[in-house]
């Protein structure tokens, strides 16, 4: 299977929400996404994958298998969690280097920035930081490797 | 209270409501509901026109210039003093110290009293129902001076076990630093009788006022507390003022906390000679507008009363709870015999903050997470909670608003 790119990803994503006319239409679509989005095992639910947040916890696991990052994670509440799996969707698959230079704009385009916002503090800002830090640690192995 | 009441107080209520400029606001299209009270309170138009007149007109540095502009800040500042000594019922406006806040002012006893009286050994009583700002500075204390922080244990109920309490009070007790109304919970605990059992075995009290200050009647020399600290943005006044009351005579023998301008008498390179009260803890140029619109806020209060506000906040809180607990799977946080205006809630299965999200997007305000009280929300076994806090210009049309947006997003969220 060929790999989609970032932003093609990012794109539909886009596209999708561009169909909702409503803000419960497109909670209920983020709600539903969180819910489809497997439970992590519960031996990964430890103080090491954990990202804090103020009020919600998000946990946060990579594994690098030929050249590519593959995330996975959970969360405590609903909502954060459906934000998760579009990041997961997004990033997931990708080579480091693509993974550091994504800007995720789709963020504010689908209008969910307020949820990244510094107030909202559910930790989803601190799992893109560490999303793009495992992709930065693997680049780093990488490049020790093939050296 | 006359039985023409409740007729009066609907037509008052508009009459209120008309005077909050924020609260024609909407949010996402909707009339903002805002029920966040406890976290801050919102500005009548008289204060927020007190601090453009200051800033407009009057605004000098006060206790310094010998021109008008000074004298007449001086006069707005200290008048507040005066107010805020009515407020609190303290017996003189020499125990009124300005502070940013209830933080600030905790801290200041904390790092004065705190450092000269506290020793190795001593302890310090805190009650489970603590915000940080009332845990935080003493367990500073306590480290720095090996001293021990013990806790009051909270029931399942909300309340304070008052007998665990006096079984944990001895002469090694130096302080009892409570709140008098929990601001995740809303319970009010009995302070008076607290402080009474405290001072028989010699301990000084702090009571926390950040919460208690705007529902109920405070009386420092009734309660005879030692200290009582409050904020003003919880009063209906701006951030960034509070008022820290300690009696006289502890005041005057506590060492001093900032050093600085307007706290010193006369200033050497060998000696300085403090200023005398309040002053001495008031070091470099307050926060004059601020102070000056506490003073607007305080009358507020007054002029409308406090036993009317409180009536009507009462069946707020009635009126909240009925409905609220007849909402399948959700649960009352705090459930004291005593509470002010408040209703904590946790609903199954769902995080407080998803509801929290969805009330948004219905211009609802409410706060949710530990409101700054992660021990008693471990205390409880949950992450935190949802809390709608209602104040003196919220009506029943608004949590009948806020009952329809939780039936709405436990729907959407289930
Ligand atoms: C019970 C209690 N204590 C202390 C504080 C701290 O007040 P401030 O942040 O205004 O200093 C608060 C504010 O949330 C409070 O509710």
């Amino acid at each position: 299977m060929s790999q989609q790119a970032i932003l093609e990803i990012e794109k539909e994503i886009i596209e999708d929400f561009a169909l909702f006319d409503s803000w419960e239409d497109k909670y209920e679509y983020i709600i539903d996404l969180g819910k489809k989005l497997p439970v992590l095992d519960e031996e990964h639910k430890i103080a090491d994958n954990k990202i804090k947040g103020c009020q919600s916890t998000v946990w946060l696991v990579a594994a690098y298998e030929d050249g590519r990052v593959f995330f996975k994670a959970d969360s405590d509440a609903v909502i954060v969690k459906g934000l998760v799996s579009m990041l997961i969707k997004v990033l997931s698959g990708h080579r480091p280097e693509e993974i550091l230079e994504a800007k995720l704009d789709f963020i504010r385009e689908i209008g969910m920035m307020t949820h990244l916002a510094q107030t909202r503090s559910n930790g989803l800002l601190s799992m893109i930081k560490q999303m793009k830090n495992y992709a930065l640690a693997y680049q780093t192995l990488q490049g020790l490797e093939n050296k | 209270m006359t039985q023409i009441d409740s007729i009066s107080l609907d037509l008052d209520l508009q009459a209120i409501r008309s005077q909050f400029p924020i609260l024609s606001r909407t949010i996402n299209d909707k009339p903002l509901v805002y029920l966040d009270n406890a976290a801050t309170s919102q500005k009548p138009r008289c204060v927020i026109d007190t601090l453009s007149d200051y800033y407009g007109r009057y605004n000098a540095n006060i206790h310094r210039g010998i021109h008008t502009l000074a004298e007449e800040a001086t006069l707005a500042y200290e008048a507040t003093r005066f107010t805020a000594q009515e407020f609190i019922g303290a017996a003189s406006a020499e125990e009124i110290i300005f502070s940013r806040g209830t933080t600030e002012g905790i801290n200041l006893v904390a790092y004065t009293w705190g450092r000269q009286h506290i020793s190795a050994g001593d302890e310090i009583l805190i009650s489970g129902m603590e915000h940080h700002s009332n845990i935080v500075p003493w367990q500073i204390l306590c480290q720095e001076k090996n001293a021990v922080l013990k806790v009051i244990p909270v029931t399942d109920e909300g309340e304070l076990s008052m007998e665990v309490y006096k079984s944990l009070l001895s002469e090694k007790t130096k302080l009892v630093s409570i709140v008098q109304v929990s601001n995740a919970l809303g319970t009010v605990n009995p302070v008076k009788e607290m402080i009474d059992a405290a001072h028989a075995v010699g301990a000084k009290v702090l009571v926390d006022g950040a919460q208690s200050a705007v529902h109920l009647d405070i009386d420092v020399q009734d309660l005879d507390c030692d200290f009582f600290a409050f904020s003003g943005h919880k009063v209906y006044a701006p951030t960034g003022i509070g008022v820290l009351y300690g009696k006289k005579e502890l005041l005057e023998s506590m060492p001093v906390f900032h050093g600085g301008g307007e706290m010193i008498k006369e200033v050497s390179f060998e000696e300085t000679t403090y200023n005398d009260l309040p002053y001495k803890y008031e070091a470099g140029t307050p926060n004059i507008a601020d102070t000056i619109a506490l003073k607007t806020a305080l009358d507020f209060i007054q002029n409308i009363g406090k036993a009317t506000i409180r009536k009507h906040e009462n069946e707020l809180l009635a009126y909240a709870t009925t409905q609220l607990e007849s909402i399948p799977g959700l649960r009352i946080i705090g459930k004291a015999k005593e509470k002010v205006s408040l209703v904590s809630f946790v609903v199954k299965g769902i995080h407080p903050q998803d509801i929290g999200i969805l009330l948004d997007n219905l211009g609802i305000a409410v706060r949710t997470g530990h409101h700054c009280t992660q021990p008693l929300m471990k205390r409880f076994g949950i992450p935190g909670t949802v809390r709608a806090s209602f104040a003196m210009y919220n009506t029943k049309e608004e949590i009948d608003i806020l009952i329809a947006g939780m039936h709405k997003s436990i729907k959407m969220l289930s």
